[in-house]
């Protein structure tokens, strides 16, 4: 494991009232790293991810982000320096492709002319024609190419860190599939460090260097795919089979394909 | 005459770029400045429901309020308001016509502005907010880019409402000086011009209707994010503005102003001292339809220039007289007191228009009643109507003591319609006036005042102070003085109530300037 940490959780709790999001959570995520937080709906996932970058402060514990604790850092700084793809895609409806994906460098005061070039290097890089795509309004894209700009979108400050949360949720399996591939690609092309959050064990293990497992606020388990499976725990180990048993039940329902 | 070919219509028409341009005027700036104040209220509280609530209760309590009455309190409001101002800083300003107006049409914009701001920023998603921050935006840039674009639409449609609204209810400014197209309907409602009254209707119907089709464009172009149609519903509010305002601008405002009352007789009289200043080259116009105490305040403050009043309202309501004086020495005292105020008051135009109860010729004959006293013993069983301001003036307290009237019950009523209604039986008295043409028209009798509870009536013409050492225009008006007798104005008056072509004040005016200009 790299030695340098990019994002550092150190017994990190958060409640909202009575309920314990986060509850004593320590978590390192290494420079490099593609880290996934499998969990169920209240688990606490998208809390201790918007932690992070301070869409959510912490009751308690440290979080630090390349090595700088995050209370030290103004938060809007903190934000643009980091890339966030929100589940829905969560892109401004009044305007444009082009003006979506730019806004960040816009904000810190980047001139127009190398925005316009940013823009149509990241519509490349997520794989949208540039002509066709730049000014269109959010409502006339699919939902896959709307993930796409989100992608864009985060990552147009050229940030080292990318936080996304449930990126592919809301789409179709094939979309799903392609765009996760397609971002692991970029992840690694770019060396960034990615948290992303999912409740899809399939597409953690696929995606993913380390998966950390949450429920009820609690990190229950932390490790590669075949760590994982060495853990101790019941739904740890419930999780890691699901996968497993689709794929059985899919080869016993479909005819074995490739037969040449 | 043909409904069409009537040319009331022209005269109407000829008004149009006068009331039609103020009309937006006021308008307008009533609008920017509920806006100027609402748009940051709704701002400032979109996340604070405590004041907002508060701040919505305020504006739905302005609401209640009747346009007119809002209208009304903004005068004396202002005039209490230029005279702190006056005393402290030692600077007035016109508590007349433009300020009051937009001031009560501004705070009547606000309640949908406000509402349709606070609805347009709280409606927006959640996820989008968040998004905002999460791509690292400021709380004020996350308000410029992406709440107040967002909210747009909504806010948009509040302020189409209040644009309909405030240009109707602009229609109500005339009785506190402001011209505006309520100039049309007040005019012929006083003098039963029903060709002015439905002119006015239309015309402001129509503004509204253009610039809610106008407003309406640019929201539909913001809601579907159609630049073209925006900037269309734009293009177009702007040339209206431009076309209803260019007409009135660069006027002389140097012009002297006529100012009038509400009734009939005071149309005719502005209309024939606007004539008559006109033709002795000074430029004039007449300001129609004012308040009865507001005409008073206007000329002492100066924004209007000359007006006929009457010498028995002055003595009561200003002087607060309730003894009674013949009528000479009445007016000399008058003209000492108004003299104190630097008001001039240049002489009587020669007729008295004096209230007075009045009733069918037949019915008092019937019962042997010939003055107040003889009615005093059928009043417990009778009903009086009066003018909106007759039964809170001192001449009827002075009535009811000197003659101990007691009425059935009282009813007030438009001017015009009084004597239609003791004619029919409706009412069983009225409180008249005894230069009204009607009184001959319905065969009615006005009975004698034998304790002389109420004063004499002369009608009188009074000059603002700015004006006391203005020779031209005193030269102008001195062949007026003593011409105008009782049986002409009366003439004059049935004749502006009438429904015909010329009965229109300008028309009327004409008609009384060729009856006495060559004694």
């Amino acid at each position: 494991m790299p030695s340098k940490l990019a994002i550092s959780y150190a017994r990190v709790t958060k409640s909202f009232g009575s309920l314990r999001a986060v509850d004593d959570v320590s978590l390192d995520v290494a420079d490099g790293e593609f880290v996934a937080i499998v969990g169920g709906s209240g688990s606490g996932k998208t809390t201790l991810l918007r932690l992070a970058n301070r869409l959510i402060e912490a009751d308690s514990g440290t979080i630090t982000v390349e090595g700088q604790n995050v209370r030290d850092v103004d938060p809007v700084a903190l934000r643009r320096r980091i890339g966030y793809v929100f589940q829905a895609g969560g892109l401004f409806p009044h305007l444009s492709v082009a003006d979506n994906i730019g806004i960040t460098p816009n904000l810190l005061g980047v001139s127009a002319a190398d925005i316009a070039s940013r823009v149509d290097e990241l519509l490349d890089l997520v794989q949208l024609d540039r002509a066709a795509h730049r000014d269109r309004l959010p409502e006339a894209l699919s939902g896959g190419q709307r993930q796409r700009v989100g992608v864009a979108r985060a990552l147009a400050a050229r940030p080292r860190i990318m936080l996304m949360d449930e990126p592919f949720g809301a789409l179709d399996p094939l979309t799903r599939d392609a765009l996760g591939e397609d971002f692991r690609g970029l992840h690694r092309k770019l060396g960034l460090t990615t948290v992303m959050i999912t409740h899809d064990m399939t597409e953690a293990i696929l995606l993913a260097d380390r998966i950390a497992v949450m429920r009820a606020g609690k990190l229950l388990a932390l490790g590669t795919p075949a760590e994982l499976s060495k853990s101790s725990d019941a739904y740890v180990l419930e999780l890691l089979r699901t996968p497993r048993r689709q794929v059985e039940r899919l080869n016993a329902l479909l005819p074995t394909s490739g037969a040449a | 005459m043909s409904f069409f070919t009537d040319p009331r219509w022209g005269e109407a028409l000829s008004h149009l770029p006068d009331y039609l341009g103020n009309h937006v005027r006021v308008s307008l700036a009533a609008l920017a400045l509920g806006l100027a104040v609402s748009l940051p209220l709704a701002i400032l509280t979109r996340n604070r429901p405590a004041p907002r609530g508060i701040l919505l209760a305020l504006a739905s309590i302005v609401q209640t309020v009747p346009g007119l009455a809002l209208l009304a309190l903004f005068y004396p409001l202002l005039l209490l308001a230029a005279s702190v101002t006056l005393a402290w800083f030692g600077v007035s300003f016109s508590a007349f016509g433009f300020l009051p107006a937009m001031l009560a049409l501004a705070l009547y914009s606000m309640l949908p502005v406000l509402r349709n701001g606070i609805t347009g920023l709280n409606g927006i998603d959640p996820a989008l907010l968040e998004a905002a921050k999460g791509v690292g935006m400021t709380a004020r840039q996350s308000l410029v880019m992406v709440e107040l674009p967002l909210a747009l639409p909504v806010m948009m449609a509040g302020i189409r409402t209040a644009a309909v609204w405030v240009i109707g209810t602009a229609t109500l400014s005339t009785p506190i000086g402001q011209t505006s197209l309520g100039n049309y309907i007040f005019a012929g409602l006083q003098t039963q011009n029903w060709v002015f009254v439905l002119f006015g209707c239309v015309a402001s119907a129509l503004l509204a209707l253009a610039v809610d089709q106008l407003l309406g464009l640019i929201e539909g172009g913001l809601r579907q994010r159609s630049r073209a149609r925006a900037a269309l519903g734009g293009i177009g509010i702007a040339a209206l503005v431009a076309a209803t305002l260019v007409p009135t601008m660069g006027r002389s405002s140097q012009s002297y102003v006529v100012g009038a009352k509400t009734f009939a007789e005071q149309y005719v009289l502005s209309a024939l001292l606007r004539d008559r200043l006109q033709a002795a080259g000074l430029p004039a116009t007449a300001r129609s339809g004012l308040g009865s105490s507001v005409i008073f305040e206007a000329l002492k403050a100066g924004d209007i220039d000359l007006c006929v009043d009457y010498s028995g309202t002055l003595w009561a309501n200003q002087l607060h007289r309730t003894d009674i004086k013949p009528r000479a020495e009445l007016i000399a005292d008058l003209k000492a007191a108004l003299a104190k105020d630097n008001i001039t008051l240049l002489g009587e135009l020669g007729f008295e228009n004096a209230y007075a109860l009045v009733m069918p010729r037949k019915r008092a004959e019937a019962l042997g009643v010939r003055t107040i006293a003889d009615l005093a013993a059928h009043t417990s069983t009778m009903s009086i109507a009066g003018d909106y301001e007759f039964f809170s003036r001192p001449e009827w307290a002075a009535l009811q003591k000197a003659y101990g009237l007691s009425f059935r019950a009282q009813r007030q009523m438009q001017p015009d319609f009084m004597y239609a209604a003791v004619a029919s039986g409706e009412v069983d008295v009225i409180a008249g006036y005894t230069s009204d043409g009607l009184i001959a028209k319905y065969d009615l009798v006005a009975l004698d005042d034998p304790r002389h509870a109420i004063p004499p009536y002369d009608a009188i013409l009074l000059l603002a102070p700015k004006r006391a050492g203005d020779e031209r225009l005193q030269a102008a008006l001195t062949p007026l003085l003593g011409k105008i007798d009782i049986t002409t104005m009366r003439e004059a008056n049935l004749r502006a109530s009438g429904n015909d072509a010329n009965s229109s004040p300008d028309a009327v005016a004409k008609w009384l300037w060729e009856k006495v200009g060559k004694r």
